[in-house]
């Protein structure tokens, strides 16, 4: 049987490591998370298809890496619960909500109702300090807290993605992932 | 008794997962909703329903 062609996009893996490695040391990279969030919404859109899941998402990629080629999952089948609609739809709407407190935090700090805060948090609750990944006055203090945000969004559900692919399958965290679920309901929309 | 792979398309989340590992190019998403087989190159293999994380793929066989 012919091997598959690789494509450039079959790299794609790579990119979640550049990106973490980046907001790593400078958090202002964590806005090139925005590619993720626009790209796979405009697709579904204006495409009414959801190739960035099914071609470009580097999380999957990456997933499917660990977890299949390099067989760091479990490979069980995905507990039954998040598969359901209801959690697929309620882990949207918390999703969401966070990421509407991420962005009336940015507007406290870009209104000086609120200091920057150089932290990243984890799992919406553990703040870790980052502090050595931003140097003062180098942006306007909403840019960077927006960026500290938006890690702490990338961070958080990558993790989960990885917890969820060594219990179960590779690319479990595709069943319940906010931005598929957004996506796959434009296409059944336009459809 | 041909084998091949059946979806349930209400639990598919369109993920792309069973595109990746098809090696027949059989199976591809339909319009971002849910996967679909192409029954003439579909063996039935069943390397999509063990790779599908949503638990929606099975192997069938008709006749």
């Amino acid at each position: 049987m012919a091997k598959k062609v690789q494509h450039w996009y079959d790299y794609l893996w790579l990119w979640p490591i550049i990106y973490f490695v980046l907001g790593f040391f400078n958090i202002l990279f964590a806005w090139l998370g925005m590619i993720d969030f626009m790209v796979p919404v405009l697709l579904a859109l204006f495409g009414g298809n959801k190739l960035f899941c099914n071609r470009y998402c580097g999380r999957g990629l990456l997933l499917a890496k660990l977890g299949g080629e390099w067989k760091w999952s479990r490979n069980r089948a995905t507990q039954e619960f998040l598969v359901a609609k209801w959690f697929r739809f309620g882990f949207l709407c918390f999703f969401m909500a966070m990421f509407g407190n991420m962005l009336w935090q940015t507007y406290l700090v870009a209104a000086q109702a609120q200091s920057l805060r150089e932290v990243v948090t984890l799992l919406w609750m553990f703040k870790l300090p980052w502090a050595w990944a931003y140097t003062a006055g180098s942006s306007s203090a909403w840019v960077a807290q927006y960026a500290f945000g938006f890690y702490s969004v990338m961070l958080t559900s990558m993790l989960l993605g990885l917890v969820v692919m060594a219990l179960f399958k590779p690319r479990t965290w595709c069943t319940f992932c906010p931005m598929g679920t957004m996506t796959q309901m434009i296409c059944k929309m336009k459809k | 008794m041909k084998r091949f792979a059946s979806v349930n398309e209400d639990r598919c989340v369109s993920c792309g997962a069973c595109t990746q590992v098809c090696q027949r190019q059989a199976i591809s998403i339909y319009k971002g909703c849910f996967a679909r087989v192409d029954r003439e190159r579909c063996v039935g293999c069943g390397i999509c329903a063990k790779t599908c994380p949503a638990g929606s793929i099975r192997v069938a066989t008709d006749g």
